[in-house]
């Protein structure tokens, strides 16, 4: 089964890197939306379905369409140059490279203790179910509230501003 | 189903370590790299997701469920950060004309 | 009356003045201001009045508190001491300063200062009785120091005028030259003696000390050096020529009766001091002779009315200083005293008819002034009279007795002063004549509008003059057959012996004296009564010398002035500009270049935000991995 790892590992990178250093925003979005459904591809291997499938519908289905609706409307495939100078991406990919060294060299040292201490059907919708409604149903509903925030801030930022050019009531 | 945790087993944890660094490497070059913002926008996600895969792996391997909420949390929150942030580039895309990065400099000290 | 209430008396009431008049007197009305300020040099002259009748001849000490605590010569009281000399120059002090407070009163009348002249005149006041009445040297040196603050202060009393602030810089410079030497010559005196009463250092010197030894003749130089600073003495008198800038009742007051006789009064207090060297008294007699010669040689060629009166008072304090150095202590006393007199006078009666003539100080557009000015013409000429020796006046008897005790010791000094004799008379009769015989030399117009001066000038000047003309009579020589009298009144407090002469000297003395002033008055009058004002461009050098005050202010700006002015500026560059701006100026520039330099940071663009971010990031995490 680990080829079905290392295949989906590579794909995914793979796409990563096309999203990176495509050239069109199109493109890009398209790649994304291919990289989140091979991530969702791992969430399945990990029995996480709920995940899988929340994955799929929220950052596939809402999130990139939302992309693809505002890079469509306002017309913002146009090329414009694709990577910045060379000193900027010097330095990034120095600093990048460094923590990728960090996060790599964490690996080869650390010593894991992983046990599987629980149940292997964590990952069910049922389970899942019951222990978001059991332990962490203050946080669930505070997400509510953060998405009604978030679309209070999204509807004033969108409005037109009113000029008032002359000092006259109008009727 | 219930035999499809043993055979994931046989993949060591560090394995999916690697893989998320990379991922997270890649979102990070992305982010720094591009100079459209909406692709800049859409490397954070590559990190996002980079962090969720890592944590659901943890989660998996431990058995337990506190890093999948975790997990839809997370996606939650970046629903609404992608939603505003968008909002956002559309207002000044609105304003400047251009998405190139390296001209939103208007909070110059 | 104890002494002490007496000595409250004396003391306190100009200090009192000085402060009501300088805190609130720009408030008060200009009848209030004169009342406080000419009621305590009055209040000051009954006290001495008192302390006369009850303290002749007796000597007290009146302590008030112990000012610096200490064991042995660091215990200096503040203290006082009145004795025979003390009266004498109390009263020549507070009678001359009473009559000169009440002379300002109508001569500053229209100054808009008047207030604040009131009160510095008040303060001179204090000082000069907190010299003459202390007890020790320190208490005299504070009176000492008092006394050139409030030279300075009046002398630049017109302190918009630059000219005048310089003279009185110059004036107080100059006596600080004096002082440096005085305060060093304090110190050392107190290291040899071990004391600064006056009445200890009498009775440790009184007790065999070698003569002319070394330290002895150190410490009576530097008093020397402070008395010459002090009383114009040659070389640091060029400051009270300068002097004359402040209005004429200064002059009179400081500049001719009691700022100038501190020195002589000093040398006189301290007269035990100095005859432990007798080689350091010679010096003061050389000094004192060529002082007066060389000042009355320049008055010759003077034509301003007041600096005619400065070199003449500076060559009378050649004259005392003469007399001190000869050992003839009370003379000089004498003289200063008679000296008061009529300069005061002469000077107040200047200042009358530069009043009379709305600020005309040059001799040469004066003349015919004795018909429309008769007051003052009469003082004038008592008060000439007095300063050239004129018998009966107080300055023949003064005078002669000085000619007679340089002429005991040595006939150089003798004949030094003798011509001094015959300048003096020369320039004073000069003035006299130019001034008030004659043609009026100045515009029509203007002499339309010279007026006599009012009563409140007029009457200390007839005060003034009647002192001058029998103020001799305190102390007639032995020929007369009467008993001196200041001479008695003195020898209590310093004992020496009378000086002889034969009386043959004497009454050929009094011959030539009036012989001479005859045939002088007769020149003079003929010469200068229509003087001779063309400008004469091929003039003798020695007139041109002269005139020019044998150059000395500008030998001293050459040697001493400009290059401490130039060492002043090269130090200002080199240290305020070079070391100090740029200490101060370097925090400012670097933080300012710093900032500018750390403010390129904030680019305001994002991109460069999410690298900072990144580099931080990977930074700390390698710094964790470290530490």
């Amino acid at each position: 089964m680990d080829k079905i790892f290392y295949t989906l590992s590579i794909l995914t990178i793979f796409t990563a890197i096309m999203v990176v250093a495509s050239k069109h925003p199109i493109r890009s979005i398209l790649y994304l939306v291919a990289t989140f459904f091979l991530i969702s591809a791992h969430y399945v291997l990990l029995n996480a379905q709920f995940l899988a499938l929340v994955n799929v519908v929220v950052y596939a289905g809402a999130i990139m369409v939302l992309f693809l609706f505002v890079v469509m409307f306002l017309n913002l495939n146009k090329d414009i140059e694709r990577f910045k100078s060379w000193i900027p991406a010097f330095a990034a990919l120095i600093s990048a490279g460094t923590l990728l060294m960090i996060f790599l060299s964490a690996t080869r040292t650390s010593q894991l203790t992983i046990e599987s201490a629980g149940s292997h059907d964590i990952g069910l919708v049922e389970t899942i179910g019951e222990v978001l409604y059991r332990d962490y149903l203050f946080p669930m509903e505070i997400c509510s509230v953060l998405f009604l925030v978030a679309m209070i801030g999204i509807v004033l930022l969108n409005r037109k501003e009113k000029v008032n050019t002359q000092n006259v009531m109008q009727p | 189903m219930n035999h499809i945790p043993e055979i994931i087993r046989t993949i060591p944890f560090t394995h999916y370590l690697v893989l998320c660094s990379c991922l997270f490497f890649v979102g990070l070059l992305g982010v720094l790299i591009r100079k459209n913002v909406i692709i800049v926008f859409m490397c954070i996600e590559i990190l996002l997701n980079a962090v969720n895969l890592m944590m659901v792996a943890a989660s998996a391997y431990r058995g337990d469920s506190a890093g999948q909420i975790m997990v839809l949390f997370t996606m939650a929150v970046a629903a609404a950060e992608v939603s505003v942030g968008l909002a956002i580039i559309v207002m000044m895309y609105k304003n400047l004309k251009t998405t190139n990065i390296d001209l939103f400099d208007q909070l110059k000290g | 009356m104890s002494p002490e209430i007496i000595l409250h008396l004396i003391l306190w009431p100009p200090l009192l003045g000085f402060l009501i008049n300088g805190i609130i007197g720009f408030k008060l009305p200009k009848w209030a201001v004169t009342t406080v300020a000419c009621s305590m040099p009055l209040i000051s002259f009954t006290g001495t009045v008192m302390a006369y009748s009850t303290m002749l001849n007796k000597a007290a000490t009146v302590t008030l508190y112990t000012w610096f605590v200490g064991e042995g010569a660091a215990k200096v009281d503040f203290a006082f001491f009145i004795d025979n000399l003390t009266l004498l120059m109390l009263f020549v002090v507070n009678g001359v300063g009473s009559l000169i407070h009440v002379y300002s009163a109508g001569y500053m009348h229209d100054d808009k200062g008047f207030h604040r002249f009131f009160a510095y005149m008040n303060l001179f006041m204090f000082s000069m009785l907190l010299l003459v009445l202390g007890d020790n040297l320190i208490v005299l040196f504070a009176g000492w120091e008092g006394v050139g603050l409030c030279s300075f202060l009046l002398i630049g009393f017109w302190f918009e005028n630059k000219e005048y602030n310089q003279a009185a810089s110059k004036a107080f410079i100059m006596n600080r030259v004096g002082d440096l030497a005085f305060i060093i010559a304090i110190f050392m005196t107190i290291y040899t003696t071990g004391g600064v009463r006056f009445q200890d250092i009498k009775e440790t010197l009184g007790e065999g000390v070698a003569l002319n030894s070394f330290i002895m003749v150190v410490i009576s130089v530097l008093f020397l050096i402070g008395v010459t600073g002090k009383s114009a003495q040659i070389p640091l008198f060029t400051w009270l020529p300068d002097a004359m800038a402040g209005p004429t009742p200064v002059s009179a007051l400081i500049h001719a009766a009691t700022m100038v006789t501190a020195g002589v009064y000093l040398v006189a207090r301290l007269h035990f001091l100095f005859d432990t060297a007798p080689a350091v008294k010679t010096v003061i007699a050389i000094t004192g002779c060529i002082t007066a010669i060389v000042a009355a040689s320049i008055a010759l060629k003077q034509n301003d009315i007041k600096k005619i009166l400065a070199y003449s008072t500076v060559s009378q304090l050649g004259y005392m200083v003469a007399a001190l150095g000869v050992g003839a202590y009370t003379t000089a006393v004498f003289h200063l005293m008679t000296h008061a007199f009529f300069k005061a006078l002469l000077f107040l009666g200047a200042g009358s008819v530069i009043h009379g003539l709305h600020g005309e100080q040059d001799i040469r557009k004066m003349g015919g002034l004795k018909n429309k000015m008769k007051w003052t013409y009469g003082v004038m000429l008592v008060g000439t009279l007095a300063i050239i020796g004129c018998p009966p006046l107080a300055g023949f008897f003064s005078k002669d007795e000085i000619l007679a005790a340089v002429y005991a010791n040595n006939f150089w000094f003798f004949l030094i002063l003798a011509f001094a004799s015959v300048f003096t008379a020369w320039y004073m009769l000069r003035m006299f004549f130019a001034t008030f015989h004659g043609a009026y030399r100045g515009s029509e117009d203007s002499y339309h509008k010279i007026h006599e001066s009012p009563w409140i000038m007029v009457i200390p000047l007839l005060a003034l003059a009647v002192l001058s003309a029998i103020g001799g009579f305190a102390g007639l020589p032995e020929i007369t057959d009467q008993s001196h009298k200041v001479f008695q009144l003195l020898n209590k407090s310093i004992e020496q012996p009378r000086f002889h002469v034969s009386h043959l000297f004497e009454y050929s003395l009094w011959g030539v004296t009036i012989v001479a002033l005859l045939v002088i008055f007769y020149f003079t009058k003929r010469r200068y009564t229509n003087m001779d004002i063309r400008e004469n461009d091929n003039e003798h050098f020695v007139i041109r010398l002269l005139k020019g005050k044998y150059f000395l202010d500008e030998a001293y700006a050459w040697l001493f002035v400009s290059p401490l002015k130039k060492a002043g500026s090269w130090f200002m560059n080199f240290f305020e500009f070079g070391v100090i701006d740029r200490l101060v100026h370097f925090p400012a520039n670097f933080l300012q270049s710093g900032s500018y330099a750390l403010r390129s940071l904030q680019s305001g663009k994002l991109s460069t935000y999410l690298l900072y971010s990144v580099v931080a990031l990977a930074c700390l995490l390698v710094l964790f991995m470290i530490i």
